[in-house]
This record gives C-alpha cells, sequence and structure tokens, in this order.
C-alpha cells in the first residue's frame, strides 16, 4: 500500500507488463493512497523533528513513522471489512468490536499453550505448539528447529483460519434471524452481541472451564472427546504467547518468544546492523515492530484485493443494488437473503482476523482492552465516513486520517507544544483555563489542552465528523463511480466487432 | 400465436419469424401438406403475432382454433386481507400469451396488490397463481423473476448510486459471476469476465432502444422522472424476461415520452412476443393500446373483455363514477 512497495515494482522491470502496472498506479487508486500516505509521512516528519527526541533524527523519524503505519494498516483492515458490510451492503453492523472479539479469543483458544507458565492462567489447546511438536517427527530430513518452526508458523495459520470460521458462524448466527428484518433491527442485534461478547468473556464463569465434559468415551482403547480444559482469563486477561508476530521476530532471533534468551540469526545481525547502527540509531524493538507493520501493509494489500474483487463483479453489482434498493434487486431474481448472509459472514471473518493481527500482537488482552469496546467499532466507523463509505480506497485513505492525523496528531502536537513553551502547572478545570485566558494570556489555555490532550481529540474527532457529516455526507471518496462489473463497462473500451478486445476484457482489480 | 405445447420452449428472445415459425412445428400433426404453404404464407405476414390478423392459410387458422392461444397468467380466486379489509377478494382473470393485458379500476379496487401478490411481494390469503403452466402462488419475489415474470414498480425504483450501466448489468439471470466464489477465485473469475463481456453489448443495445445511451455513466439518481422510467423499463426487459408486469407505467410522464414507451411496449410484444400486463388509470389510453381488459372493482374482477365491450359495460361505467354495484 505504501509508496515504497509500488516504486520497487517499477524499479524491477522495465518490460511492458511492468510499465502498465506503473500506468495504473500513476492515475489509479493505488497512486491517490500512495499521495495520502506520503504527505502523512511528510506532516508526522515535519512534527517529529519539532518535536523532542532522544538519539539521532533519522531515527526518530523512522521510528514515529513506523508507529504511524502500523496504526493506519490496523485500521485500513478493519474499515475495509466494514465497508463490505455498510459501504457495499448498507448492513448497518455496529458490532464491529464483538466480532475482532470472537477472532481474538478463538485464536487465543487455538494457540495458549495446554499447560501455561504462569500459574492459574487458563489453557488453551495448544495448537501451533502440537503442529511444531508433530513436524518435528514428519521432517526429520530438516533441521529441527526449522522443522519446529515451519510447524509452528502452519499452528498458528491454522489457528487464525479457525479463528476467522468462528467469527464468520457467530456472524451467521447472527445473521440469519436479524437480516430477515428491517435494517435498524440488525444494528440493534450487533451491536447488543458485541456487548454480550465482551461482558461473558468478562464473566468470572468462564474464567477456565471445561470442554466436552463427560463427553469422553473409549473405544479400542483410543479416548474420544477428551475434556479440554480452556479459558478467557476472565478479568485477568489471557497471555498469548504464540501469536503472529513470533514468526516476523522469528526472522531476527532464534528464540523469538524471548528474544533476550536467544541469539540473533544472520538475517537479525545484518539488519540490526545496519538500523541500530548511526544514522539511524533504532531499537531491535522497533525493527521488528517494522518487520510486523509490513506484514501488515501486506495484509492491508490483501484485504484491499479481496474487497475489490468482490465489489467489481456481479456479486458485489448485486450487494450494491441491496444496499440501494432490496426490493428491486429481489424483484430482479436476486436472493438477497442469501448474498446479505454471505457477505455478513464474509465481513465477520475479516473483521475476526483484524482483531487478531490488531490485538495480539502484544501477546496479552483482557476484555477490558479498547480493541473490544464498543468505542472502537465507532472509531471505524467515523474513519469509514470520512474515507467514503462504499469506496475501497477510501477505506484505506479514511482508516489512515483517522489513525494518524486524528488520533496520533494531537499527542505530537502535545508534546512539541511542551518541548517549546515552558508550562509551569496546568490548570485543573477548563474553567480555569478559560478564566485566563479572559485575560489575554494563551498560555493556561494551551496548557490544558496539551496536559489533557488525549481526552480533548475526541472534541476534535466529533467536530471533524461533524463537519464531514454537514458537508461532505458521502465522504472524501463515497460518491466515485466505482463501477461493479469484472470488466470495462465503458463504450469507448468496446471493440465495435463482436470479439471481447484486450481493454475491454482486461481484469479489473 | 403459441399453441398449448409452446411454453416448454425457452422465454422467446428471439424475432416474430420465429413466433410464426413455431406454428409450422406444430403443424404436422394437421399433415404434411400445407405445412410449406403455411410457412410461405406466414413469412410474408412480416412478423405479425396476432392471429386474426395473419394472412396464414386455412390450415394455420385452423389449428389456431383448435389449440386456444395458451395463457401466460391464470389468476384464480385470489385473496389478500390486511387485518379484516380485503384488499384482494376473489380475483381471477387470465392473461393470453403475447397480449398486451390492461388492468384498471378506481383507487383501492386492489391492482396494486393484486400485482403484489402475483410477484411475491405479498403472500396471497387464497387462491392460485399459474405462470406459464407452472403454479407460483406464494414463491418469493426472486423465484418469481427466475421465471421469467418481471415487474416495475409505480414509483420508478432506480439504484441511485448505480450506473446505469451497472442498472442493467444487474438484471441478466443466472450471472455465473454472483456466486461468491467464481467472483473471487483466481481460476474461475475468466467465466465471470467473459459473460460480462457479452452482457455489456446487450446492455448497450438496450439502452440505445430507449434512447438513454447518453446517460449511461450517470448515477441514477440523476436522471430527470421520464428517464428513470425508462431505465427500469430497460432494466427489467434486460432479464429477458417471458411476461412484464408494469405498474402504472405512464404515471407522470409526458405525452411524448408517453408515446416513446408505448411505442417499445409495442415493438417488444411484436417483434419479441413477450406479454405485457399493465396497471394504469389511464382508460382511453388502456382502450386504445390494449387487446384485452380486467376491470377490477374492490377486491374483484368486474368484467374483463376486449377494449370496445368494456366501453358499454354498465357496471364498469358505473364504478368508475363511484356508484355503488
Amino acid at each position: 500500500m505504501s509508496g515504497a512497495d509500488d516504486d520497487g515494482t517499477s524499479d524491477a522491470g522495465s518490460d511492458v507488463p511492468a510499465r502498465g502496472i506503473l500506468d495504473r498506479f500513476r492515475d489509479g487508486d493505488a497512486g491517490l493512497i500512495a499521495v495520502t500516505m506520503l504527505l502523512i509521512y511528510v506532516l508526522f516528519a515535519i512534527l517529529t523533528a519539532l518535536g523532542p527526541s532522544e538519539g539521532p533524527i533519522v531515527g526518530s523519524i523512522l521510528s514515529n513513522l513506523q508507529a504511524i503505519t502500523l496504526w493506519t494498516a490496523l485500521y485500513a483492515m478493519l474499515v475495509l471489512a466494514l465497508n463490505l458490510h455498510w459501504g457495499y451492503t448498507g448492513l448497518f453492523n455496529i458490532g464491529v468490536a464483538g466480532f475482532m472479539a470472537i477472532g481474538i479469543y478463538a485464536y487465543a483458544f487455538m494457540t495458549v499453550p495446554k499447560d501455561p507458565s504462569r500459574p492459574g492462567a487458563p489453557p488453551g489447546l495448544g495448537v501451533p505448539q502440537g503442529f511444531a511438536d508433530a513436524a518435528t517427527g514428519l521432517l526429520p530430513f530438516l533441521d529441527p528447529g526449522l522443522a519446529s518452526f515451519l510447524g509452528l508458523v502452519a499452528g498458528i495459520a491454522v489457528a487464525i483460519v479457525v479463528a476467522m470460521l468462528a467469527a464468520g458462524l457467530v456472524g451467521a448466527i447472527t445473521a440469519l434471524p436479524a437480516l430477515r428484518l428491517r435494517a435498524d433491527y440488525l444494528a440493534i442485534v450487533t451491536v447488543a452481541l458485541s456487548e454480550i461478547i465482551r461482558l461473558s468473556l468478562l464473566s468470572r464463569e468462564m474464567e477456565t472451564f471445561t470442554l466436552g465434559t463427560n463427553l469422553n468415551f473409549e473405544l479400542g482403547g483410543i479416548e474420544f472427546l477428551p475434556d479440554v480444559p480452556v479459558g478467557t482469563g476472565a478479568g485477568r486477561g489471557i497471555d498469548i504467547p504464540i501469536n503472529p508476530t513470533i514468526p516476523v521476530k522469528r526472522v531476527f532471533y532464534t528464540n523469538p518468544g524471548n528474544p533476550a534468551a536467544g541469539d540473533t540469526t544472520a538475517v537479525g545481525d545484518l539488519v540490526f546492523g545496519v538500523l541500530t547502527a548511526p544514522p539511524f540509531g533504532l531499537r531491535e524493538t522497533t525493527v521488528s515492530n517494522l518487520a510486523y507493520t509490513l506484514v501488515l501493509v501486506g495484509f492491508v494489500a490483501a484485504f484491499y484485493w479481496l474487497l475489490v474483487r468482490i465489489g467489481n463483479s456481479p456479486f458485489g453489482r448485486v450487494l450494491k443494488a441491496i444496499r440501494e434498493d432490496e426490493i428491486v434487486a429481489n424483484s430482479l431474481g436476486k436472493d438477497t437473503r442469501v448474498f446479505k448472509v454471505k457477505v455478513f459472514v464474509v465481513g465477520c471473518a475479516l473483521m475476526g482476523l483484524g482483531g487478531i493481527l490488531w490485538e495480539t500482537r502484544t501477546g496479552f488482552t483482557d476484555p477490558t482492552s479498547t480493541t473490544m469496546m464498543p468505542l472502537q467499532t465507532f472509531y471505524i466507523f467515523i474513519a469509514l465516513i470520512i474515507g467514503g463509505a462504499g469506496s475501497n480506497t477510501g477505506s484505506v485513505i479514511g482508516g489512515a486520517l483517522f489513525a494518524a492525523v486524528l488520533f496520533q496528531g494531537p499527542l505530537y502536537f502535545s508534546r512539541i507544544v511542551n518541548k517549546w513553551i515552558a508550562i509551569d502547572t496546568p490548570p485543573q478545570t477548563s474553567h480555569g483555563a478559560l478564566a485566563e485566558f479572559a485575560s489575554l494570556d494563551p498560555t493556561p489555555l494551551l496548557a490544558y489542552v496539551v496536559s489533557n490532550v488525549s481526552w480533548l481529540r475526541f472534541i476534535i474527532v466529533g467536530v471533524v465528523l461533524i463537519y464531514v457529516i454537514q458537508n461532505r455526507p458521502t465522504g472524501l471518496l463515497g460518491h466515485r463511480k466505482e463501477e461493479a462489473a469484472s470488466v470495462s463497462l465503458s463504450r469507448r473500451d468496446r471493440p465495435s466487432g463482436g470479439a471481447v478486445a484486450a481493454d475491454g476484457g482486461e481484469d479489473r482489480e | 400465436m403459441r399453441t398449448v405445447s409452446d411454453p416448454d420452449r425457452p422465454a422467446a428472445a428471439d424475432g416474430g419469424t420465429d413466433a410464426e415459425e413455431s406454428v409450422d412445428v406444430e403443424d404436422p400433426a394437421d399433415g404434411d401438406g400445407p405445412t410449406a404453404g403455411a410457412t410461405g404464407a406466414a413469412e410474408e405476414a412480416g412478423g405479425g403475432t396476432d392471429p386474426a390478423a395473419g394472412t396464414a392459410d386455412s390450415a394455420t387458422e385452423e389449428a389456431a382454433r383448435e389449440t386456444p392461444p395458451s395463457l401466460s397468467l391464470q389468476v384464480d380466486g385470489l385473496e389478500k386481507y390486511f387485518g379484516g379489509l380485503a384488499a384482494v377478494d376473489g380475483a381471477s382473470f387470465v392473461v393470453e400469451e403475447g397480449s398486451l393485458t390492461g388492468l384498471i379500476g378506481p383507487n383501492g379496487a386492489g391492482k396494486s396488490t393484486t400485482f403484489n401478490c402475483i410477484t411475491g411481494v405479498h403472500e396471497p390469503d387464497g387462491g392460485t397463481v399459474v405462470f406459464e403452466g407452472q403454479d407460483i402462488t406464494g414463491f418469493r419475489p426472486h423465484e418469481v423473476a427466475n421465471r421469467g415474470l418481471v415487474r416495475t414498480f409505480q414509483i420508478a425504483r432506480e439504484l441511485e448510486e448505480m450506473t446505469l450501466l451497472e442498472n442493467l448489468m444487474l438484471a441478466p439471470r443466472g450471472q455465473v459471476g454472483e456466486k461468491l466464489t467464481s467472483a473471487v477465485m483466481p481460476g474461475l473469475r475468466g467465466r465471470v469476465r467473459e459473460q460480462e463481456a457479452d452482457m455489456v453489448d446487450r446492455v448497450w443495445e438496450t439502452l440505445e432502444l430507449f434512447e438513454i445511451d447518453h446517460l449511461a455513466e450517470e448515477h441514477a439518481g440523476n436522471l430527470s422522472g421520464g428517464q428513470r422510467k425508462l431505465l427500469e423499463l430497460a432494466r427489467a426487459l434486460m432479464l429477458e424476461p417471458s411476461m412484464m408486469l408494469l405498474d402504472e407505467p405512464f404515471a407522470g410522464v409526458n405525452p411524448s415520452l408517453e408515446e416513446k414507451l408505448l411505442d417499445r411496449i409495442h415493438q417488444l410484444k411484436d417483434e419479441q412476443g413477450l406479454t405485457f400486463l399493465i396497471v394504469e388509470h389511464d382508460m382511453d389510453l388502456i382502450m386504445k393500446h390494449c387487446e384485452h381488459v380486467i376491470v377490477m372493482h374492490q377486491g374483484t374482477v368486474l368484467a374483463e373483455g376486449p377494449p370496445a365491450e368494456i366501453r358499454e359495460n354498465e357496471r364498469v361505467i358505473d364504478a368508475y363514477l363511484g356508484d355503488e354495484v
């Protein structure tokens, strides 16, 4: 998604296909996204340069841009998933956080070791570890370390797929009764569901429990359906040591679970050698975060590809028609319920995946995390509204603008103010801040703003939202014509003869 | 023009000459001799589908008499109640294949409810609806449409944020790309693209037929009221239906556009053998253009017959003048 990716492609070869990609990039949506990201990068590079910094300035900028990209990518994935529901199909799903939570916890159930290291912590199924152990046995010709790592990666992939299926299944269960009702009821059902999920995860009842109690039986000496202890950890949270950052860290460290306990790999030596030295001076953790961020950018690209693919097809056309007027779609022979359920399930699965990539990267979660709060759903909605519902490019840009400018921007701003303006003690209340402002001294107000910036940015978000809804209700790119078809429909692309020319038949992705 | 065994044939999207030939196909039962002559005569008729106006020889006429024109739609004893109110109260009528049939009646006569019951928007409380020999009572709207019976709406329902091209591309039946897997999986998308590329040509032809091709890439929401009516008809046509139900297609349409719409309807009926059932308030228009008129009043069919007969019908006149019948 970032400019660097596409530049790499165009540098790689100067043959015809590469030029085609370059052309598409220049006047297409990838260009739009790249330009937006570039502007954001320039803005934050300047903000970083102005703000306080430790160590070399290049390193600070790079590390801040990494953080900006990380948040952009996380939001972009979820905004894209919501765009499939709300933007394309008009399904008003305000339970995004709930479906993310399902993904996160299903992933946790799958990956948490059977005997967790922390006493009293909830056990899980330990699937990746099982795969890793199996792989060492099955692939004797490989280095045991490598075989075990491959097994682990496969296990993580399986866990992710299962978690996506779980989120999709919950989506289907929600959708089946709710989609038969009017649109507003879906909203009520989804928001209620997301709260039910969050509160259930908080409940002590599920802190540790046993799957399949009393279902076990023996047949021919093999035990079937054994009792499996699992748990959510309730309010105490759950450790997720085997998370998707592990394979990324494995590139740099021999012991990715605990880098300090192991060595750096050859690749790690090389990369760290460059990036931790001047002029960069990055910390090792920043480097591995940067690598994970690049992986996330890859996921955003995959989400984007999938959504464009869905959107630019007869399937996507029906979705759009459902959004515009379901009765018309129905009376033109489309079984709209089936389409709605399908798209709801796919969107929920993507939300589950987004949740996993978002939340598990820190190796720990609990239900009080913002990721699973209803607030999260509304952030994602705001990002989509800014970018433009119905446009995938708009979704990515909206995610970027929201995450970077609206959410991180104010924090950077406050750091700059802190650096340049000496403030003794900020007033405790807005009243105090305003009272002194009346005496023409702006410092107390500024001090108040700066010290409360993480709360005041909600006001900024609110103001921006009101402005967008009043002045550009379709968002930045919402009203654009993104033809829902797999081929170009325009007449100038039509050959005069019957055959499909290369131009008209070009796949639109 | 088609004989009873015809409904087995796929919905005709072909020209009127084919409709003539279909009679010949049935002819061998009557003997080999006249068939050749009938073909010639039918070709001379030049696509006319009205058996009475045809210049076909006596053998064909006899065949037509023996096997009456087949019925597209048979509605029998249709009932629909809203609460205690009978919106449709035992309405029965038939629509002949290839005909232009008008459905008229005062406000509240149950015309729209009848439409909704036929097309599956409402589930009827009683009675049966048979379309092309198949009982479609209680079918859901998409099932009805997929059998070739498509409707338009009283107030044009364009898909505003979709271009005209997208609006039309939506309608065709049997699109492989409507399956999620075909739309997404790399190996399967080739067929979707092929099919769509074929459809694009037909979409443009249809837009040209309705003279809205210059607006093709506009959002449908930008169209004027009359253009929306054209779009709706064009879109319904893309489904390649064998019968169309038009709910007040001329409401709020200026006379010249009305003329254009009527031309298209006659053209489709004559050239493609489409059957039309039109709900309309304008009595004169119905009387002038329809071969068969159904009059509804208070949820039942008051009278049915050719326009001339209906015009003379005392009960119809009373109903329209508001007398109790």
